[in-house]
């Protein structure tokens, strides 16, 4: 099955295995955010803890719990390696190369996108030729994105 | 002209041939049956008349379509009658005098009758075409939930249903305090009635399906109509999966407003079906407003048409309605009866054969005894997820469902966020069963750690 090792490429299959950074955070301080795929059900929550402020904010800790499927799953604990001391710029420009990668249309790339580090998330390349599994590879992200607006501009 | 009468679909094994000499529109005409067909299922020749199942390919190799419980394909015949009916016999409905659109009417009003014979409904003009069964619902919330439910009134639902019956009573809910009270599941997913009067006490609707989505339970339709009844209640059915696989018959089931759909049953979509008594349906307040609907049209205000126009507003799925008789022509050509025998033989197994392979790495909810379940297999398979299993399936051409199947508060009592359903119909065979445990084992060895 040629396709399905593209996507179920060993790397995914091992953050699958062996989730990095899953768990809670306390909430507050944390900031805590669920994210789920109403099509099928996946739930996914992302802790998230910020220091600093301004552009200087960057990633103290980061947790993720819920649900989901392999692909879901091993997108955010990547998610979770790639994020981990970033400066909130720099996570929002993996964010937009990530999904650009995913092929969605709306993201507007910015000048230095190319240049960033994908790191292992590379691997989701293969999500692109199943396009029914592109939702759940950018659930944590959309989850995070959700998170860091969220810890940025704490509602009243 | 068009001709109602369709050839017998045994045509293989079968000598019958409709007469030549049919009028070209017979409103109360019983569709033939064949006896010898009856006694021989012959699933390669129903395949036969499916193009997308036998012409189809991906990656050079035909489908194993176990997703008829999310919607059923279509025979030939459907499409082709669509097709000719756009091309001879396409016109506005009710409204316009010349002759072609008096065709196009009788062919509209025809499905009415073939959906009354189909659910053995008393009259035809009990017959309201929807959009889809889940407009049916709404209709049903909406007119006479509205007319009828305010602060504190009870609705009875079962912990099985599908999102169509559940929202637009918690719609009703949230508008008007309306209070839900859920009929529990026992341990092998069938309904927990050993407190179903209390449940029903001062209860004004019990709103159940004939047939789970996800379980494939058949609970007892009859019983439970009584019971509302008893209380005082209105019996409401979301007969969904029920109709396109058994006999119904509205009138033994005593129910009250009964909701179902064309595309599960080899129709088209676009178009649903809401059956109810006549002096319940004729007391409902209109649902929506617009043509057709209205008996006179005032700057102060309107009246209504007689049902089933009243609840008919805007043109309606004419072509589509056309395809539903045919559709429902090509079943009863078959007999609900035989497709009925056919599935508890292929549910039968389907339970043993996911048993006998995988023990106890498979969970298959709903009950096991092939009487009370229909055709429905959501499972749980080792510890992967269900869109994962799909995935893998998907690359042997086995297409299944993965998800909450539009029944989350159920996952919620299976403990699950999701499952894998495969779901059957006439169609299917036991080599497709052997495809998709053959897929699993595929899933076995990719997520094996």
């Amino acid at each position: 099955m040629p396709g399905l090792e593209e996507l179920y490429r060993e790397i995914i299959l091992d953050h699958y295995r062996s989730p990095r950074n899953r768990g809670e955070l306390d909430s507050p301080p944390a900031t805590k955010v669920d994210g789920q795929n109403p099509l099928c059900g996946d739930e996914i929550t992302v802790y998230l803890q910020l220091e600093g402020s301004g552009d200087n904010a960057f990633v103290a800790d980061v947790k993720i719990a819920g649900q989901g499927c392999s692909i879901s799953q091993s997108s955010a604990s990547m998610m979770t390696g790639v994020i981990m001391g970033k400066k909130v710029g720099e996570i929002r420009a993996v964010s937009r190369r990530f999904k650009s990668m995913m092929g969605l249309e709306d993201i507007e790339t910015e000048a230095g996108d190319g240049e960033v580090d994908l790191g292992d998330l590379e691997a989701l390349q293969g999500v692109m030729k199943f396009p029914v599994r592109i939702k759940c590879a950018v659930l944590g992200w959309n989850t995070l994105t959700s998170a860091l607006d969220e810890a940025l501009n704490p509602p009243e | 002209m068009w001709s109602w009468l369709p050839p017998c679909l045994m045509s293989t094994i079968c000598t019958f041939e409709p007469s030549s000499d049919v009028p070209s529109v017979q409103l109360e005409k019983q569709v033939p049956r064949c006896r010898r067909c009856a006694e021989v299922f012959d699933v390669d020749a129903i395949r036969a008349e499916f193009p997308l199942l036998t012409d189809r390919t991906i990656d050079d190799a035909r489908l194993i379509y176990l997703d008829s419980g999310n919607t059923s394909q279509k025979p030939r015949r459907v499409i082709e009658v669509m097709t000719t009916f756009m091309e001879k016999t396409y016109a506005p409905i009710n409204r316009s005098s010349y002759r072609l659109a008096g065709e196009a009417t009788e062919a509209y009003e025809g499905a009415r009758h073939a959906v009354a014979r189909l659910i053995n409904a008393p009259s035809v003009d009990e017959i309201v075409f929807t959009k889809n069964a889940t407009e049916a619902m709404n209709l049903i919330a909406m007119s006479w939930g509205r007319a009828n439910l305010g602060v504190g009134d009870v609705v009875v639902l079962t912990q099985m249903e599908h999102h169509a019956n559940i929202v637009p009573w918690q719609m009703l809910a949230q508008e008007r305090g309306v209070e839900i009270r859920w009929i529990g599941l026992t341990a092998d997913g069938q309904l927990n009635l050993s407190n179903l009067d209390q449940l029903l006490d001062g209860a004004k609707v019990l709103s159940f399906t004939a047939m789970s989505n996800v379980l494939g339970t058949i609970p007892p339709t009859e019983q439970l109509c009584a019971a509302a009844h008893a209380a005082g209640a209105l019996a409401v059915v979301d007969a969904c999966q029920y109709v396109p696989h058994n006999v119904t018959d509205v009138q033994a089931w005593g129910a009250d407003l009964v909701a179902f759909s064309s595309h599960k049953m080899c129709g088209p979509t676009g178009i649903g079906m809401l059956w109810g008594k006549m002096e319940i349906l004729d007391a409902m307040p209109p649902f929506l407003g617009g043509g057709n609907m209205i008996d006179a049209v005032t700057y102060d205000g309107f009246t209504t048409a007689p049902v089933p126009a009243k609840f008919e507003a805007g043109t309606p799925a004419i072509i589509e309605a056309a395809g539903l008789t045919a559709a429902i022509e090509f079943l009863e050509g078959i007999g609900l009866h035989n497709i009925r025998q056919h599935e508890m033989q292929l549910t039968r197994y389907a339970l043993d054969t996911l048993k006998r392979r995988f023990g106890d790495e498979i969970t298959v909810y709903g009950p096991d005894n092939v009487e009370v379940r229909g055709g429905v297999f959501s499972f749980a398979f080792r510890d992967l997820h269900p869109h994962d299993v799909s995935q893998v399936l998907d690359e042997s051409n086995v297409c299944v469902r993965a998800g909450h199947h539009c029944a989350k508060p159920l996952m919620k009592t299976l403990k699950v966020n999701a499952t894998t359903r495969a779901s059957i119909y006439l169609y299917n065979d036991e080599a497709d069963i052997d495809a998709l445990a053959d897929g699993l084992e595929g899933a076995s060895d990719i997520f094996s750690f």
